[in-house]
């Protein structure tokens, strides 16, 4: 802690003892199971949507192998097409419901929110265990749907397709209806812990944005998922029980399930961006070294993306039969959501100009996320234009822009905000060069895969399509090999971040040089956080770090007192009729 | 919560330091069961007799008025944190929102699932 | 819910360890809240979110319910008078009383009355028992009728309460599943027997063994569990009234033999685009006959109970419908010499029948989905206030602690807010 170059007054929390520690402080598998530490919560979490994110992965590369011969390559003989189908939707399903949806909220929010805020834990612990034990229960259905007779629907479950096929609909949809659920108690226990939970001194403008973008995420994940939840219920009810609602035989309107599912589903792509850009507000700032630029403008723009999420539900319909004024409405209202994003992205840019960018790995994937989030989100105002749509209109045009925005944006924000906090949470550093080779091979295999995939589209080629015209032959190879090297960045990340937990150094309490109060405890935090509710200060402001060379640490330094005078003051000041 | 001094509760309510409770008066909410089951015996009555097409409005008024009620004193809104309040009238909003845009919708579309009888026989209006 | 409120019963694993603490905690303080009060705070906003996501849960049905009833007004007028609005009355009136006793027990909790407290949810629980005691006759009466969502629907006036076997025969249904329409009602009552039967037993055990706090919380449960009887048979008065009323409706219906409805509606059953296509040929058919003197309606057996309705002057949907109808049998009988194909024979927007599963199934179906979900929801309450009535006996709850009494209140009176717009909604169509 003594080191000549420091100021007098550095303050490190140092390391924590064994006891303290979050991660060994109790020891057995029960304590793990039976936890309300948001903090093993958070990392359960994690090591499950990585594991969703594994079969999701495994099979988004069938697909993308099925499709490297225009006949199908990878999967053979009579029942190829209907494989394949099955592959495509467990691909969707398990990727939207299982890895996306909780990935940044409920792993890396859990651990975060609270540490972020000073506080012990978040509000209803036992509800926390419990949406993550849902989450289990959902990825069991959806595991044992997989294995009885599959799933060819899509995963938007579109009536009358669902209420007719053979496959597993009930068991999966109850398994989506489980993990709404699931969502539901985090983003419920979020806006609790937010509201009731600050620390004295912290107003909602100094919230770290992380916090703001969490917060708008679980407004959503609380008004919007109840409605798929009915949603799925009365699709269960129409397939056992044939109510009349969607299905047409029974004097039922599909397009009225696309309304009811859109409802949520569309909100639902919030529910993944919004805590993306949470983490990347973050990242731009602690790696250029630079307060935020702009902090209420993205705060709010925040909030603004999640309510006007609501009102353009319809662009996802434009093909299926709505009424033309209530299209062009909601053509309209879709164009209203590139103003907060944008504001976003202009924010941070400005925020890196003049920085002192550090090109650490979580700030490349930061970079990487602008780079691919600007492109995901301008192609979908090409979607929004209801004339383009209707030529565009399930393509791979549609594939490549959603991809771009959940993998280009979520995806590489999810994995920048790991390699951000994995010092944090398991107190291990990891190699810096890997690292940043592993993003620079994701970045290259994500364009390789999904930019062929843009101009496949506009060329008129369909999704979810098993075979294809010869002419897509070289677009459709150059895109499968990019898959390949994209799953091989991936799987290079994770074994550095594996290889660090064996041989990596210990990290220090704040490696980056992070203001927000998770870099105020030790790594990894002991398990009750903050002895005391900490000092809070601007999230943002980081004139008091300096660089510890020696023990290669941020470490905070005591802010010049200049109020106090001094000389000692007279006995009776001036004013009061003392002598001068 | 705070708002105490609406209480004119019996003598076990005393507001020692740090209570936050708000124990509504009993006559408080005999009267509000009073009102509620005095709109439901009009809401039934009203049934009987004819009142066109302001049928569905003059019930769904009567039911927005117990609901009110209900919220108002059963569940304490009118004393509480009106964070809840905006918190709970929200949700409405979004479901108006959701209703509404989906019931128009399904309303200017529905011409063109039922076929015009006047161009097709009426057995093919059967698909909606 | 349970989760909700539980959270906040008692001290986890991490507050017996002292981490330099220096609060001293009560026991029903939760280690990570400061105050009492930012515990109370926490868990209602918690709760109030909860609410709100209850809220958009019912919206979707609601909005379900608006499309149709929009689009088939008729059909929701007409199927309307299936349900008893006696027994939906009282049901709203069970559900109001149960939430000023709920109110009153959250009153109860606040002033540490512990003896009311537990009394005043025993009658709160009592009420929801009757609740779910007069539905289940309300269910099991429509279910033994046939009136059913469209994949099940075999409702027909003429012979309104098929025995199991005609089911079987006629209607094509398992013979297990014939049996349970028939006699839906004891199948509900079963659990609800077990259940009191379960009950009674503890109570035995309990004062056998002299154990004084089971004794005290098995003694209001069995009253609970024997009101659902109480409201079965409250429901059977008040049902039995009401056949009196659909008696009537079913002689003023049923001039048709039973053989020729029963193949009409087992067509329905099968396949109701094909029935639809033959009712359609047969008054096509119709209209060619020179002189036919009696032409059958397409409307049905139900031609007189329609006619009945519609001789109210809002009963708009239904007048159109008579009104084609007469115009049908006009051109039918070649008294007017008109092109059918251009006359207008139909009702704009409106198939020609009501009573099909295609037009009156869908409203069962909303209908079913609507109580239905709400009534797992007073299942769910009954579980919560159960859960809440031992506590009660244990005296948990005190001027700083009362907030599980306040949330599951509050989750109370959102079913039965639900419930003040599924009555009108749903019973008082006309």
């Amino acid at each position: 802690m003594s080191n000549a170059t420091l100021p007098a007054g550095a303050r490190d929390p140092g390391y924590p003892t064994e006891r303290e520690n979050y991660l060994t402080n109790s020891s057995g598998i029960l304590s793990w199971m039976f936890t309300l530490d948001h903090k093993r919560i958070g990392l359960m979490y994690l090591i499950g949507v990585m594991s969703a994110f594994a079969v999701g992965g495994l099979l988004a590369l069938a697909i993308r192998l099925h499709l490297l011969d225009p006949n199908g390559w990878m999967f053979s003989g009579a029942e190829a097409n209907n494989i394949y189908n099955q592959v495509f939707t467990l691909h969707g399903a398990i990727m939207v419901f299982l890895f996306i949806i909780p990935s940044i909220p409920a792993a890396l929010g859990n651990f975060l929110v609270p540490v972020m805020l000073g506080a012990k834990d978040v509000g209803f612990p036992r509800l926390n265990l419990s949406s993550f034990y849902l989450w289990v229960f959902g990825a069991l259905f959806f595991v044992t749907a997989l294995f009885s007779s599959g799933l060819d629907t899509g995963w938007t479950f579109y009536t009358p397709y669902s209420t007719t096929t053979d496959t597993s609909v009930i068991l999966a949809t109850l398994g989506a209806f489980i993990l709404g659920f699931s969502s539901i108690f985090t983003g419920l226990n979020f806006i609790v812990t937010i509201n009731t939970m600050r620390p004295p001194g912290m107003t909602w403008f100094k919230m770290p944005l992380f916090l703001w973008a969490t917060y708008a995420t679980s407004i959503i994940q609380v008004l919007a998922t109840p409605v798929l939840g009915i949603t799925l219920l009365l699709l269960i009810a129409e397939r056992t029980m044939h109510i009349g609602i969607f299905d047409p035989e029974f004097n039922g309107d599909p397009v009225t399930y696309q309304h009811f599912f859109w409802f949520y589903s569309h909100p639902a792509v919030y529910i993944m961006i919004l805590p993306a850009f949470g983490i990347i507000s973050e990242l731009i700032s602690v790696h250029s070294h630079k307060h935020i630029f702009g902090y209420r403008f993205i705060a709010y723009s925040s909030i603004a993306i999640a309510l006007l999420g609501f009102l353009v539900w319809g662009h996802h319909m434009f093909t299926a039969g709505m009424s033309s004024l209530t299209t062009i409405v909601f053509s309209a209202l879709t164009f209203t959501v590139s103003v907060p994003s944008a504001i976003k992205v202009f924010n941070w840019l400005a925020t890196m100009y003049k920085g002192s960018i550090s090109l650490t790995t979580p700030m490349c994937y930061a970079i990487s996320f602008i780079f691919l989030f600007t492109i995901g989100g301008l192609t979908g105002l090409f979607l929004g234009t209801l004339a383009t749509d209707l030529h565009l209109h399930d393509t791979y045009f549609v594939v490549a822009h959603f991809h771009y925005v959940m993998v280009g944006g979520t995806l590489i924000a999810f994995l920048g905000g790991v390699f951000h906090w994995w010092p944090k949470m398991v107190g291990k550093l990891y190699n810096e060069t890997h690292g940043r080779i592993a993003a620079l091979l994701v970045f290259l295999g994500f364009n390789g895969t999904f930019l062929p995939q843009f101009v496949l589209g506009s060329r008129g080629m369909p999704r979810r399509y098993a075979t294809y015209d010869p002419e897509f032959a070289f677009l459709h190879q150059l895109s499968t090999f990019g898959a390949l090297l994209l799953g091989v960045g991936l799987l290079y990340a994770f074994v550095v971040l594996m290889v660090s937990l064996v041989k990596g150094r210990r990290a220090p309490a704040n490696p980056w040089g992070g203001v927000t109060l998770e870099w105020q405890c030790t790594s990894p935090p002991p398990y009750y956080n903050f002895e005391r509710p900490p000092v809070v200060g601007d999230p943002y402001d980081f004139h008091n770090l300096e660089w510890d060379a020696e023990n290669e640490r941020y470490v905070t330094t005591e802010p010049e007192r200049k109020l106090v005078p001094e000389s000692t003051p007279e006995e009776v000041p001036v004013h009061a009729g003392g002598q001068k | 919560m705070s708002d105490h001094g609406h209480s004119t509760a019996d003598s076990h309510d005393g507001h020692a330091e740090g209570d936050f409770a708000h124990p509504l008066p009993l006559p408080m909410l005999f009267g509000v069961f009073g009102a509620l089951v005095f709109l439901t015996i009009v809401t039934v009555a009203q049934a009987n007799y004819d009142l066109g097409s302001f049928d569905i409005a003059v019930v769904m008024f009567i039911a927005t008025i117990k609901a009110v009620l209900v919220g108002l004193f059963f569940m304490h809104l009118a004393f509480d944190k009106p964070f809840n309040l905006i918190v709970f009238l929200s949700s409405f909003v979004f479901v108006a929102l959701f209703v509404i845009i989906t019931l128009s919708d399904a309303n200017m579309t529905s011409e063109a699932f039922e076929n015009n009888p006047n161009d097709a026989p009426p057995a093919a209006a059967a698909e909606m | 819910m349970a989760t909700i409120d539980s959270v906040t019963t008692s001290t986890d694993a991490h507050a017996d360890d002292s981490h330099g603490h220096d609060h001293d905690h009560p026991s029903w303080l939760a280690h990570h809240f400061d105050t009492p009060e930012q515990q109370f705070d926490s868990g209602k906003l918690g709760i109030w979110l909860f609410l709100v996501t209850e809220i958009l849960f019912f919206s979707g049905m609601f909005c379900a319910y608006a499309i149709f009833r929009m689009l088939r007004p008729e059909v929701f007028e007409g199927c309307s008078q299936f349900l008893n609005t006696k027994l939906g009355a009282i049901n709203t009136g069970v559900l109001l009383f149960s939430s000023l006793t709920m109110a009153w027990a959250v009153r109860c909790s606040q002033t540490e009355e512990h003896k009311k407290l537990v009394a005043l949810i025993a009658t709160t629980l009592s009420c929801a028992m009757v609740f779910l005691g007069v539905k289940s006759i309300e269910y099991s009466h429509k279910w033994g009728m046939g009136l059913l969502p469209p994949g099940s629907y075999f409702y027909s006036a003429a012979n309104e309460h098929p025995t199991a076997q005609q089911l079987v025969e006629i209607h094509g249904f398992s013979e297990s599943m014939a049996y349970f329409l028939t006699n839906s009602l004891y199948f509900i009552c079963a659990p609800f027997a077990l259940v009191a039967v379960a009950v009674l037993v503890w109570l035995i055990v309990a004062k056998v063994s002299g154990n004084a706090f089971q004794y005290a919380c098995a003694k209001p449960l069995l009253v609970v569990a024997l009101s659902f009887f109480g409201g079965v048979g409250l429901g059977m008065i008040l049902e039995s009234g009401g056949e009196h009323h659909e008696g009537e409706h079913v002689a003023a219906a049923g001039d048709h033999s039973d053989a020729e409805h029963g193949e009409h509606s087992g067509d329905d059953h099968g396949d109701s685009g094909h029935s639809h296509s033959i009712a359609s040929d047969h008054s096509e058919a119709s209209a060619d006959e020179d002189g036919a003197t009696m032409v059958e309606s397409p409307l049905g057996d139900d031609y007189a109970a329609v006619k009945l309705l519609a001789e109210n002057e809002t009963n708009t949907g239904l007048k159109d419908l008579v009104a084609a109808e007469r115009t049908q049998q006009s051109i039918a009988t070649g008294k007017v010499l008109t092109d059918p194909a251009a006359s207008d024979v139909g009702i704009s927007t409106v198939e020609s029948e009501v009573n099909t599963p295609r037009q009156a199934g869908v409203f069962f179906g909303i209908y079913y989905c609507m109580t239905g979900v709400h009534a797992i929801h007073i299942l769910a309450g009954i579980g919560v206030l159960v859960w809440l009535l031992i506590r009660a006996v244990r005296q948990d709850f005190n001027r700083q602690y009362f907030g599980p009494v306040d949330y599951v209140g509050l989750y109370w009176h959102l079913v039965d807010l639900i419930w003040i717009y599924l009555f009108p909604l749903l019973y008082l169509i006309r």
